[in-house]
């Protein structure tokens, strides 16, 4: 799995390229831990090249979130694939991140 | 008679040979050329072991009175195997497969599912079986074996004949042979294969009586009379236990081969730096004791299927632990998250993950454990569904482009009898040009070597001494291109160079030599009973650059898995006149052999060599070219013209 992030004029967006599993997961949190650490607290994870998340890459999403959001911030998912959104839905994470079409509209309106 | 006098030149001729091939050993080498001398009594040998075993073929010669009365009540499925073949010859043989008196279905197994055959089928009340679902894209297809293997699963006569497409079968062709099965032990009847579309001359070599005749005849002495591919009866039974028992052999296989894979991969899964969460240690602890124990289990001789399923429960329960274990850590994030109410997570609380979410993200397909891949490798291949075939039962073997003799071997093995009946009963059709025959002798060739280095005769279980031997013998044949590498070379090295390979040609050398090759050559002569030996036997050096090919393709393909096909037959000019470049190396040999031949000559009126050398060796040379002159017939024949005479059995 590969990650990379670029900061835009509100946000700041991390892609994670690959599959988000049981060992990718963990980095996935350091990555985003480091990007908050930098000083971003607002993250759009641009899940377009995810073709596969397993419970550890979802574990991982939500501490991500949670780290976001005890930096005052907030972090939201964008461009989900279809195995990707059936996790969502069946774990009613849905509820929690609302998946955003692209990275832009993530943080549109505020 | 025959019987008698076969086995009194079979005596003389191991007994001249050994006298003969004895003193080439120890008193004939000239060991000044050991390069040429060693190779050359090599050969030799490798020749007297030929004509040994064809030997003890005859010595049991079978000559079969023909089949008692048949059962009425038995059910025949004849299968007619097609893939590209001109729809015109499939129907025709299906339609004379039909008008077979006895009772039965006739079915066509079209490997190319063309939908004009099968209407053809339709309209002329044919059965009709293509490729079950089943087999898909990404498994093996096993070309003719598995078209059988599949036709086997949607049929259910008790016996199977077999056609190819080209094969129209005699009315009377299940009436002569199905009487043989009265004996409840016979699993098979060959019958000959003889084609219609071939001269009297015979230029392709397309006939084969000697093989069809004498050869499977003895075989048949010894109960190893083998399959052909076509133009044969098989048992049902025989062949749907030879499936479960390989379904049975195949699965332990698989799963000890897993079993043993196991403790590597979860070690490089332990090593791997990227996991150091101690719940993945805990899943990797529970699988490491699953497979220990079915190690055990399976060493004490535990059913497969519950051994397997065991392992996965237990994996199962411990990758569901491991994903509970996410969840509730995500949940209680969710929770943490919730309490610093720095925002909303939804508008009934924190969303809990339901059970049968847990169940679905456990499941295989979403495991957290598929991140660990040769762990779930090991794991997906400890199953008893044999996942890499289409099919788990496999009657007819797989291990070889030719399935049909792997299959009788593996019958013979397991105590089945097999019947040579020598009445043709099916009138088929040659290749027609020297192109497609190399490809089809060269197909034969590799698959009887891959045969021989999968599952050699020698030391099958099952098989008596006779049958290994049978097996082998002709096995043995297909290396003849090495042998006559050696034979060209002999020649023209003494030639060119004077260099003998034996230490002189004395009459020590002649009065041993020449009643080895008299007797030799009457053995052929009594046991052929007057049938033409001569187009096979210059075949069987001619045709040595196929056979070399056949030899090191299958070594390649058995021990390193490459592919069979890469080394094909180089495509012939399709327009344009004889394609000699079919022939290139034998042409090479030819003219090194007549260059030999008048340097030598050259050399004796200079004085530099000998008469009687010179003279044994220009013998040798034009002996060696006449073998190779049917190579040029066999280039410039135009294909079988059906005005010239009818084929017949003579000497050309």
């Amino acid at each position: 799995m590969e990650f990379s992030y670029e900061v835009k004029d509100s946000y700041a967006e991390v892609k994670a390229d690959g599959r988000l599993n049981m060992v990718s997961a963990p980095k996935l949190r350091e990555f985003v831990t480091d990007v908050i650490a930098g000083g971003s607290n607002r993250i759009v994870v641009n899940l377009e090249n995810t073709a596969f998340m397993d419970s550890s890459g979802l574990g991982a999403l939500i501490g991500c979130l949670k780290a976001a959001r005890q930096a005052g911030g907030d972090l939201r998912i964008a461009a989900v694939q279809p195995q990707v959104n059936m996790v969502l839905k069946l774990t009613s994470m849905d509820k929690v991140l609302t998946a955003y079409t692209t990275a832009e509209e993530a943080f549109g309106n505020d | 008679m025959t019987r008698f006098w076969t086995r009194l030149v079979v005596v003389l001729t191991v007994l001249t040979g050994l006298n003969y091939i004895a003193w080439r050993w120890m008193s004939s080498l000239n060991w000044d050329a050991w390069w040429i001398a060693l190779p050359l009594v090599a050969a030799e040998t490798y020749s007297l072991i030929d004509v040994m075993l064809f030997g003890m073929t005859v010595w049991n010669l079978k000559i079969r009175k023909g089949a008692p009365e048949p059962p009425h009540d038995a059910t025949v499925d004849v299968f007619i195997t097609t893939y590209n073949e001109d729809l015109d010859m499939v129907l025709t043989t299906a339609l004379a497969a039909q008008k077979i008196r006895h009772p039965h279905s006739t079915w066509i197994l079209d490997d190319g599912a063309r939908p004009e055959l099968k209407a053809l089928c339709e309209q002329h009340g044919l059965g009709y079986v293509t490729r079950s679902e089943d087999w898909t894209k990404d498994l093996p297809r096993h070309a003719k074996a598995g078209n059988l293997n599949n036709a086997l699963m949607v049929t259910d006569g008790e016996f199977l004949l077999i056609l190819d497409a080209d094969q129209i079968p005699e009315p009377d062709i299940l009436e002569k042979t199905l009487g043989y099965f009265n004996n409840r032990r016979v699993a098979l009847v060959q019958t000959p294969q003889y084609f219609s579309n071939v001269p009297a001359s015979d230029p392709l070599g397309s006939q084969a009586p000697l093989f069809y005749g004498p050869i499977q005849q003895g075989k048949d002495g010894w109960n190893a009379a083998f399959f052909c591919g076509s133009n044969a009866i098989l048992r049902r039974e025989a062949l749907m236990q030879l499936g479960l028992v390989g379904y049975v052999k195949e699965t332990e296989k698989s799963i000890r081969r897993a079993l043993a894979a196991s403790r590597a991969a979860i070690r490089q899964a332990r090593k791997s730096t990227d996991i150091d969460s101690p719940l993945v240690a805990e899943v990797l602890d529970e699988v490491e004791a699953a497979t220990r124990e079915a190690q055990q289990e399976v060493d004490a001789g535990q059913p497969l299927a519950e051994v397997t399923y065991r392992v996965r429960r237990r994996v199962d329960a411990a990758v569901q632990t491991l994903v509970q274990a996410d969840v509730a850590a995500l949940q209680a994030d969710l929770e943490e998250i919730a309490a610093m109410e720095l925002a909303h997570v939804g508008e009934s609380g924190v969303p809990v993950v339901a059970d049968d979410a847990v169940q679905r993200m456990s499941a295989r397909d979403w495991s957290p454990l598929g991140a660990l891949e040769s762990v779930q490798a090991v794991l997906d291949a400890l199953t008893v569904e044999r996942t890499g075939e289409a099919q788990p039962v496999m009657p007819l073997a797989t291990i070889s482009v030719t399935e049909d003799m792997a299959t009788a071997m593996r019958m013979h093995a397991m105590g089945w009898e097999s019947v040579y009946h020598h009445e043709i009963l099916a009138y088929g059709l040659a290749p027609e040009d020297l192109k497609t025959m190399l490809t089809q002798r060269l197909r034969w060739a590799q698959g009887t070597i891959q045969v021989l280095l999968r599952e050699n005769p020698l030391v099958q279980k099952g098989l008596k001494l006779g049958q290994r031997l049978m097996y082998f013998a002709t096995m043995w044949t297909y290396l003849s291109g090495f042998a006559a590498v050696i034979y060209f070379a002999a020649p023209i090295i003494y030639l060119l160079l004077g260099i003998l390979p034996v230490s002189s040609l004395s009459w020590d050398f002649f009065i041993r030599f020449i009643p080895f090759m008299v007797v030799n050559q009457l053995l052929f002569a009594v046991a052929g009973r007057g049938i033409p030996t001569w187009r096979g036997q210059q075949y069987s050096l001619a045709l040595f650059p196929t056979w070399i090919k056949a030899c090191t393709t299958a070594a390649r393909n058995v021990w390193f898995g490459r592919p069979l096909g890469f080394a094909v037959t180089p495509k012939a000019r399709q327009t344009g006149g004889p394609s000699w470049s079919l022939i290139r190396p034998q042409i090479v040999v030819s003219v090194l052999l007549a260059v030999a031949a008048v340097v030598g000559i050259i050399r004796l009126a200079t004085g530099l060599a000998e008469p009687l050398g010179t003279l044994v060796n220009v013998i040798w040379v034009v002996f060696d070219l006449v073998v190779m002159s049917i190579l040029v017939r066999a280039v410039l024949y135009k294909g079988y013209e059906p005005a010239a005479e009818p084929a017949t059995r003579e000497e050309s």
